[in-house]
């Protein structure tokens, strides 16, 4: 049986005259790969944007944990449970790989700024601790090495990496990746997939947002498919591939078709 | 304190804002393009003022006083030396706004070349030269010989092209305004005491609208805006260099990628602001009959708040915001004193912004940056 | 060799030489930053030693009061805007405000009928100044960066304009006859002697630096350096931007009120021409010239912009315009500043830095 975690009821998203999302609904199980596809400006992003609190809705609602996300400031929907990485990476350029996941796990610190000035005992220790849980981190992740080199100078796929790792500093239980695989070539989408998947029996549940079949059938223990704006199909890997109207949405119609 | 109607200081206000509003073009445009505050661009508008005093008093020869009358002139004469002073005023703001370009933030866009190389070589050999003389013509001299191999130097330097941050280009910025201002200041033959204008117009009411006196000169100064920003507005929306401007506010990397000479966009950018506020110059001297180092400053503030006022980057935006400042200003310091005339400016700016962050008509030339 | 070791060759001799530094043994940097510090707690007799006297000395005026009137301060107001546009990476154009709030409080509160000590009134002044910063950050640190600069602007005038209007301020003539400091133990406040307000200054100086040092190696220190450099990437990853925001300008506003009031206590008289909007601009100066977000490296830069014009007197009218001109060199070929912060130390714009 299995527990919703996120669920996103009707969620309509206007700009201006256009209708990005139009009355979505899905949810999310706990501890599941929940993968979300579609063709482009099918409104991935705009859905994945509202979970994370990037967007409000026009209307509906999302709820996380059985709490409602509406009017949350966004470190504050972080702070609840939900973590992303971004499209186009955006680290922090100029902090070294450990100060990045730092950051994301002193989301969770009780040091307040008085305390930082004072010195006081929690605050050392946090600070320790929190470089702990960093190292830790990225020691999960692979890239333990690099933990002093700054974030712009790391290659490209240990910088995709860092970024999990800085979103998993939150301690999320949700963590939603936004094309991981962008710019991979086969093998490195390969350890993507390695990595999702431990990711996911540690405990976490996971949204993908991925173009590339490969990664999301793979792995994804559901799917959602989204095309202008609307979820057109939800169900398992296999339904979603033979579903004729995800098939459609992605290659069109032949002309001669009714 | 004399008491004025309200549409007496409605009328002075929209004259005023015009003023205001040709200025605030220059900061609105190459903010739209470089997201730059040009704190330089007051004291294009300052060089404009010198140059209509020039125009006048060297060139047409009119001295302050004809036997202790006013010099006016009329007619064809009239009309000839305004034309020719509005001219002057533009062409040496405007050539003022290109050199600024080219030395204070080309190289700091990684886009140095050598003529910006040459005016900062000649400069750093004029500061140099200050060390060893105060003798104006011993440091020319100096400059002109240290400039040769100093740009050379800095050509080779500036093949780096690497870009700065941000808050270089502002400090840069403030630096060239504080030098061309101090020059002014030290080497002007007043230096740093008010320079009045010849005035060649006689100020006559032409009309009275609702109780206002309406002045020729409030008339001249609003049909000359109205001119000038129309035709950058036609400029802007119709021709190829227009578009270009454009683009490159909207995103400059896609636009060089598509052929557009980002450069010249620049150098146009800076050429049309430095024009209207040399434009804004002549009307300034009309009204007022005077000009001083440092007029740029507190006027180029002002204008800098309307232009934000109206939305950065947006010329229409611009037009506005300089009204809407010239105009609070009138009636504020009526209500509050004199005295408390450049608060209300910022406290217009800091209620609209409260309301409507992007300014009144919203950014327009480039997109906001998230 | 590590893989941080490979990365190596894009260290700078400033860094190089920080690296050493922190390499010592325990033993030797207490006793190099112990005689650093004796060496600068005697900054006054400077002018005495050989060839650095020669460098330092400001002819035609008395180097300490130069060093006491103006240096001190600049750097004071650099560390303090360090935070704001350094650290936290907000324009700020208006910081002559809270050094304005800073001297009149002190100034109000010890010359005025109602008199309080001077151990009393600079921590009111801080306390004043900190308050002018939450005031006039909590409606503006929502919007965007420029515009922040151009509302920062506004609100120095404001402070100026109003200490002029105000008659209780003193209006234009200001307030004069500020008391100076009471005798601390051997120490004479005075009038003709500098010295005893540098020791003050410095101490002050040292203790800034060390919160300022704690608080950039915490939490707060990282969660700015995020705001700085991915405003939004950071709100997502958790960061409470607004809060933090607003401490900057807190402790910003309070640094410059430390220095405004140590300011009224030296000089004895200000008037609302102290606070001009120049001086704003010098600031901002003073902060980019020596490399902004590094401690020592704005410290440098409020040192030469305090100097320079003083140094070079010898220029006479020409001063601000040779000021100018080295503004604009500087920018131009070292636009990271004397003593680049870590990272920029290459000069590489940021992300969202860069435009065209």
């Amino acid at each position: 049986m299995s527990e919703v975690l996120l669920s996103v009821d009707q969620v309509t998203v206007q700009f201006g005259g256009v209708t990005a999302l139009d009355n979505v609904s899905l949810h999310i199980n706990k501890g599941e790969i929940f993968g979300l596809i579609g063709p482009n400006g099918a409104g991935k992003t705009t859905c994945f944007n509202v979970i994370t609190g990037v967007y409000a809705p026009t209307s509906g609602t999302v709820t996380f944990d059985d709490k409602s996300l509406l009017g949350l400031k966004r470190f504050q929907i972080t702070k609840r449970g939900i973590a992303r990485t971004f499209q186009n990476i955006r680290l922090f350029p100029d902090m070294s790989a450990v100060e990045n996941v730092m950051v994301g796990v002193d989301a969770h610190s009780k040091t307040s700024v008085v305390g930082a000035i004072l010195g006081i005992p929690r605050s050392r220790r946090e600070e320790t601790e929190s470089r702990e849980r960093a190292q830790e981190l990225l020691k999960f992740i692979g890239i333990e090495e690099y933990a002093e080199v700054a974030a712009r100078n790391l290659p490209y796929g240990h910088q995709r990496r860092l970024e999990i790792a800085r979103a998993l500093g939150t301690n999320p239980q949700l963590l939603c990746l936004d094309e991981p695989a962008a710019g991979f070539n086969p093998a490195e989408k390969q350890e993507l997939n390695e990595l999702i998947l431990k990711i996911r029996d540690q405990g976490y549940t996971v949204l993908l947002i991925e173009h590339d079949m490969n990664v999301v059938m793979k792995i994804s223990d559901r799917i959602a498919v989204l095309d202008f704006g609307r979820k057109i199909a939800e169900g398992l890997p296999q339904e979603i591939r033979d579903n004729p109207d995800v098939i459609a949405a992605y290659l069109g119609v032949p002309d001669d078709a009714a | 304190m004399i008491y004025r109607t309200f549409w007496d200081l409605t009328v002075s206000g929209v004259v005023l804002g015009l003023i205001y509003a040709l200025v605030a073009l220059g900061y609105t445009m190459v903010y739209g393009v470089l997201r730059l505050i040009n704190f330089a661009h007051s004291e294009i508008f300052m060089v404009g003022t010198f140059g209509v005093l020039i125009s006048l008093t060297k060139v047409f020869g009119i001295s302050l006083f004809d036997d202790g009358q006013y010099p006016y002139r009329s007619g064809f004469m009239l009309v000839a030396i305004l034309v020719a002073s509005t001219i002057a005023a533009m062409v040496v703001s405007g050539a003022g706004a290109v050199v600024l370009e080219r030395t204070a933030y080309r190289p700091l866009r990684g886009a140095g070349d050598a003529y910006g190389a040459v005016v900062l070589a000649f400069l750093t050999g004029l500061v140099a030269s200050f060390l060893f003389s105060d003798h104006m013509m011993t440091n020319l001299a100096i400059s002109a010989v240290i400039t040769g191999p100093v740009s050379v130097l800095y050509v080779r330097i500036f093949r780096r092209g690497r870009q700065a941050p941000r808050l270089a280009f502002l400090i840069s910025a403030i630096g060239s305004s504080m030098a061309m201002a101090e020059a002014v200041a030290t080497w002007g033959p007043d230096q740093r005491s008010v320079y009045k204008t010849p005035r060649v117009l006689e100020k006559k009411v032409l009309f009275n609208f609702l109780g206002a006196d309406v002045r020729i000169d409030y008339v001249i100064v609003a049909i000359g805006a109205i001119l000038m920003m129309t035709s950058l507005l036609l400029f802007v929306n119709r021709t190829r260099l227009g578009r270009g401007i454009r683009a490159v506010a909207q995103d400059a990397e896609t636009a060089r990628i598509l052929g557009v000479n980002v450069n010249s966009v620049i150098l146009v950018t800076f050429l049309l602001g430095g024009a209207m506020a040399g434009g804004a110059a002549m009307m300034f001297t009309l009204v007022y009959d005077q000009t001083r180092f440092n007029i740029g400053f507190l006027l180029g503030v002002k204008s800098f708040t309307a232009a934000v006022l109206g939305g950065i980057g947006n010329i229409k935006g611009a037009l506005l915001g300089g009204i809407v400042l010239g105009l609070a200003e009138n009636y504020g310091s009526s209500i509050f004193g004199g005295q408390w005339k450049d608060v209300i400016a910022f406290v217009v700016l800091l209620t609209v912004l409260m309301f409507r962050p992007t300014g009144i008509l919203g950014e327009s030339l480039g997109k906001a940056r998230v | 060799m590590s893989i941080t070791e490979s990365f190596r060759h894009r260290t700078t001799p400033q860094l190089q030489l920080g690296n050493r530094f922190r390499s010592l043994p325990r033993s030797a940097k207490w006793s190099l930053s112990a005689l650093l510090i004796a060496a600068f707690y005697l900054t006054p007799y400077w002018p005495q030693v050989p060839v650095l006297g020669w460098i330092v000395n400001t002819p035609g005026t008395s180097f300490e009061n130069v060093l006491t009137d103006q240096i001190m301060m600049f750097i004071l107001v650099a560390l303090g805007l360090n935070v704001v546009v350094g650290f936290a990476g907000l324009l700020d154009l208006g910081y002559v405000g809270f050094y304005a709030v800073g001297a009149y409080t002190t100034a109000v509160v010890t010359s005025g009928q109602f008199t309080l000590p001077w151990i009393a009134a600079l921590p009111l002044s801080v306390i004043m100044a900190m308050f002018a910063g939450v005031i006039l950050g909590t409606p503006t640190l929502r919007l965007r960066g420029d515009y922040l600069a151009i509302v920062t602007l506004g609100f120095g005038e404001i402070i100026r304009i109003t200490a002029n209007n105000s008659d209780w301020l003193g209006g234009p003539r200001g307030i004069s006859k500020v008391p100076h400091p009471p005798s601390i133990g051997p120490l004479k406040f005075g009038v003709l002697n500098a010295k005893p307000y540098w020791y003050l200054g410095f101490t002050v100086i040292l203790i800034v630096i060390f919160v300022l040092t704690r608080l950039e190696k915490s939490r707060v220190g990282r969660a700015w350096a995020a705001v700085r450099e991915d405003e939004d990437a950071a709100e997502l990853m958790g960061v409470d931007t607004f809060k933090f925001k607003l401490w900057a300008f807190a402790i910003g506003a309070a640094i410059g009120g430390l220095a405004g009031s140590l300011y009224a206590s030296k000089v004895g008289f200000i008037n609302p021409d102290n606070f001009q909007l120049q001086l704003s601009i010098l600031f901002l100066a003073a902060v980019v010239l020596g490399g902004t977000g590094s401690m020592y490296g704005v410290i440098m830069g409020g040192f030469l912009v305090a100097w320079i014009p003083e140094r070079f007197r010898g220029f006479s009218t020409r001063r601000y315009f040779v000021f100018g001109v080295v503004l604009v060199l500087v920018m131009v070929f070292r636009p990271q500043g004397i003593i680049p912060r870590r990272g920029a130390a290459a000069g590489i714009a940021q992300k969202g830095e860069s435009d065209v």
